[in-house]
């Protein structure tokens, strides 16, 4: 290959800037002509990382299939604020059935196109972290082991919002939550091994396994459209910080969600029927302090005194994650801009 | 054609007439024999096009159903007691969206404890969930219902489910007269939902809807309903028409000219009522029988216009409101709560404990000579349970009532052979 590994990061945030891309490389978003699947007039709250990355997930489906998408969603934020009687911001075809059916409810929509012979419309299900790992898990694992023809995204506040922030399966340790409250001697979520749903989803060999985050568009999109390029179960597990829940300010989501990323904490990586494919390589590394301090969820950790062993435990975590999937660029980079 | 076949294939054969698209399947006795059959002529290809689907739950079996629906599909399951309380939330969102899936109850107990055996308290748990509710006696009624189930859901954009007794049918092979497709075609139109996802005219199914408008969708559930009640007489004669004998309908009655005694009943169980009727008729006893074959919507009137002349009314039913008495029986005497005749409620056949014809003879002499408690369990062994009351009343920890009372049953038997033998 003969091409320049120039990278062309903001300052600051490193950031592709779309400006800087090719007409051909820019995201769906930055396009006049995309679908607004998601549009506006919804009751999300002011920075919410749900409602950007359904919009921005829906709309690159949407692209990648000329507009044929039919979706179907769980009981949770998204759901409730998209769709408060008699108003939708749904501007797709859309079911919302119960709380834990979603990806069986979109292998009966798949299942009803196929007989039709309609297998040019593609199904999208989707479900915040509670609706994917916990009480739609049992749903989701029979979709993946049949590999019925669905993408299945989950959003990933990292606990039940749309109840009022209690913890869920994807609730990492140390985090406060209205049921894992910052008291006693272990304030917040106890440490355990949480529910791995990439890599749980791996484990059923479907197709495509991605994460992604609402900080980076254009991997997130390239993860979508490469998604609807694939027959079967596919899954995508995006990041998607909720400033309510985190304590976070509304104008920090982006920027959180790429410290997420850029801490090792949330690793960025796809996967083909098992095997990892790709890894989003962190570019800054910083230490999770740089993360956890944005967000009040953590704040027990810093105040009144710091609790360096919990933080410490957390580094641990990152550590390990860069480890494991190899997140740190090598010495000689030779990067497409692709695999930011 | 006329055939002796089992009922749960008889069924199956005719689900497949009905040119379902989606079937989904989860085992649980005594269901299994009606999905099996369908995987069967899905993968023969006598069934097609239809997406035959293996499923990991009864919640997910009743969530396919719903996808299919919603995108166009004629969708059909079938399940029985646990399994349809797994589905439960699953049952109340398809009728909650106006979803005519068709769906056959093979009716079993609910444990604890645990009993794979007929009864009717699976129906009864989901009785108000707004899906139609259709109870079959025979197995030629559980074939013609299913076909008349598909025309009256499409019809009115509602779930309906066939209710056939557990073993007593699904398991009995008897003679059937199976349609042949050119008649179910003839009956039962293309379906053309009343709502569907497309992509040409995107719409939102399942919106939140708070209290400015949530009676009135409410409200719309139960004029469907009743819209279903006007249907079922038309759709039943129009059935006859093409199939050349009677099924269906809102209630069935027998005997009933000059009668005193009415015994109201839904279900197999009606067989038995009607062969111990007729021996007391022999006998001069002026007893009738009115089979309820649709109790979702319950047919108020059409129950008052039959049992309004009658003297006495006796409800025999497989379930009861625990706390409270006969379910049946309370509709019923909804149906008759502006007259003045005497009702008795009877709980009969639980966990599948076998309904004599000797049994329901006696307990109608008993009625026929107002001798009769107002709430009675047929057959209830008075032993066992006070038996148990005792132990309970003696010691705080008398242990799980179930062993006990299997225990206590054995040991009855026991000395029993050891006495007669
Ligand atoms: C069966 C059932 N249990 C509980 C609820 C209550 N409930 C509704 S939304 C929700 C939380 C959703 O959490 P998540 O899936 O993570 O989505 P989020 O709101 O965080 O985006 C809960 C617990 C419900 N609707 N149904
Ligand atoms: S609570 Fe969180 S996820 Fe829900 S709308 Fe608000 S920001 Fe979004
Ligand atoms: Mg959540």
């Amino acid at each position: 290959m003969t091409f320049q590994p120039i990278k062309f990061y903001q300052t600051g945030s490193f950031v592709v800037g779309n400006r800087l891309l090719g007409e051909n490389l820019r995201t769906v978003q930055s396009d006049i002509a995309r679908s607004d699947s998601l549009t506006l007039g919804h009751r999300a709250c002011q920075g919410c990382g749900e409602a950007l990355g359904a919009r921005y997930a829906l709309d690159a489906a949407m692209r990648a299939t000329g507009n044929k998408i039919l979706a179907t969603n769980a009981t949770g934020c998204l759901e409730v604020f998209t769709t408060p009687y008699p108003e939708t911001s749904w501007q797709i075809p859309w079911l919302h059935s119960v709380f834990g059916n979603t990806a069986a409810v979109a292998t009966g929509m798949a299942a009803a196109l196929r007989v039709k012979g309609r297998e040019d419309i593609r199904v999208v299900a989707q479900a915040g972290d509670g609706g994917t790992e916990d009480i739609g898990f049992g749903c989701l694992s029979g979709m993946f082991e049949r590999n019925d023809d669905v993408l299945f995204i989950c959003y990933d506040n990292q606990a039940y919002m749309n109840t009022g922030v209690q913890r869920s399966g994807a609730t990492p340790p140390a985090v406060r939550t209205a049921t894992t409250e910052a008291v006693g001697s272990h304030p917040g979520n106890v440490f355990g091994q949480g529910k791995n749903l990439p890599q749980i989803a791996m484990a059923h060999e479907i197709p495509y396994v991605a994460t992604a985050t609402v900080a980076e568009l254009h991997d997130l999109e390239a993860k979508v459209e490469k998604a609807m390029s694939m027959r079967g179960a596919r899954y995508l597990h995006i990041l998607v910080p909720c400033p309510l829940g985190w304590g976070s300010d509304p104008s920090a989501t982006i920027k959180i969600a790429r410290l997420a990323k850029e801490t090792g904490l949330f690793p960025v990586f796809e996967a083909e029927s098992g095997e990892v494919t790709g890894v989003s390589k962190i570019r800054h590394r910083l230490p999770v302090e740089s993360y956890l301090s944005e967000q009040r969820r953590y704040a027990h950790l810093f105040k009144p005194v710091e609790n360096r062993e919990v933080l410490d435990r957390i580094q641990a975590m990152a550590d390990r994650n860069v480890r494991r999937f190899g997140l740190l660029e090598e010495e000689v980079a030779n990067n497409t801009p692709r695999e930011q | 054609m006329l055939e002796q076949i089992e009922g749960s294939r008889a069924v199956a054969k005719a689900v497949a007439l009905c040119r379902p698209e989606v079937v989904c399947a989860y085992p649980i006795s005594p269901q299994t024999h009606i999905v099996e059959a369908l995987g069967v002529l899905v993968k023969t290809g006598e069934l097609s096009p239809c997406e035959f689907i293996n499923v990991e739950s009864e919640f997910a079996a009743m969530s396919v159903a719903i996808g299919a629906s919603a995108t166009g599909g004629r969708a059909y399951t079938a399940t029985a007691s646990q399994g349809l309380l797994f589905m439960i939330e699953a049952i109340y969102n398809a009728a909650g969206l106006g979803l005519p899936i068709v769906m056959t109850l093979a009716n079993r107990a609910i444990g604890a404890p645990i009993n794979i055996w007929n009864d009717h308290s699976d129906a009864m748990a989901v009785r108000d969930s707004g899906w139609i509710q259709l109870f079959a006696e025979t197995n030629q009624d559980a074939v013609d219902l299913h076909i008349q189930a598909f025309r009256l859901a499409e019809e009115i954009s509602m779930p309906v489910m066939v209710c056939m007794d557990g073993f007593i049918l699904t398991h009995a092979v008897e003679e059937v007269d199976t349609p042949s497709q050119g008649q179910v075609d003839a009956f039962l139109p293309k379906f053309v939902p009343r709502q569907v996802l497309d992509v040409d005219d995107p719409v939102s199914i399942g919106a939140m809807v708070g209290p400015e408008a949530f009676s009135e969708v409410r409200y719309l559930a139960h004029a469907k309903q009743l819209q279903a009640k006007e249907k079922i007489p038309g759709i039943s004669r129009e059935f006859e028409l093409i199939f050349g004998h009677p099924a269906g309908g809102l209630v069935n009655g027998y005997r009933l000219e000059n009668a005193d005694t009415v015994v109201v009943a839904m279900g197999s169980l009606l067989g038995t009522i009607k062969d111990a009727v007729d021996d007391l008729a022999e006998e001069g006893k002026k007893v009738g029988v009115l089979g309820i074959t649709t109790f979702r919507p319950f047919p108020l009137e059409e129950v008052y216009a039959y049992l309004s002349e009658a003297r006495r009314v006796v409800t025999i039913e497989k379930a009861f409101a625990v706390g409270m008495g006969g379910i049946l029986a309370t509709d019923v005497a909804t149906s008759l709560n502006r007259v003045r005749i005497d009702q008795y409620s009877v709980i009969a056949g639980l966990g599948g404990r076998a309904i004599t014809k000797a049994s329901v003879r006696s307990l109608l002499e008993d009625a026929i000579d107002d001798r009769l408690e107002p709430l009675t369990f047929l057959d209830l062994d008075h032993e066992l349970v006070e038996r148990e009351i005792t132990r309970m009343r003696e010691s705080k920890r008398s242990g799980p009532t179930a062993e006990n009372l299997i225990r206590d049953a054995q040991l009855k038997k026991f000395s029993r052979t050891q006495r007669d033998g």
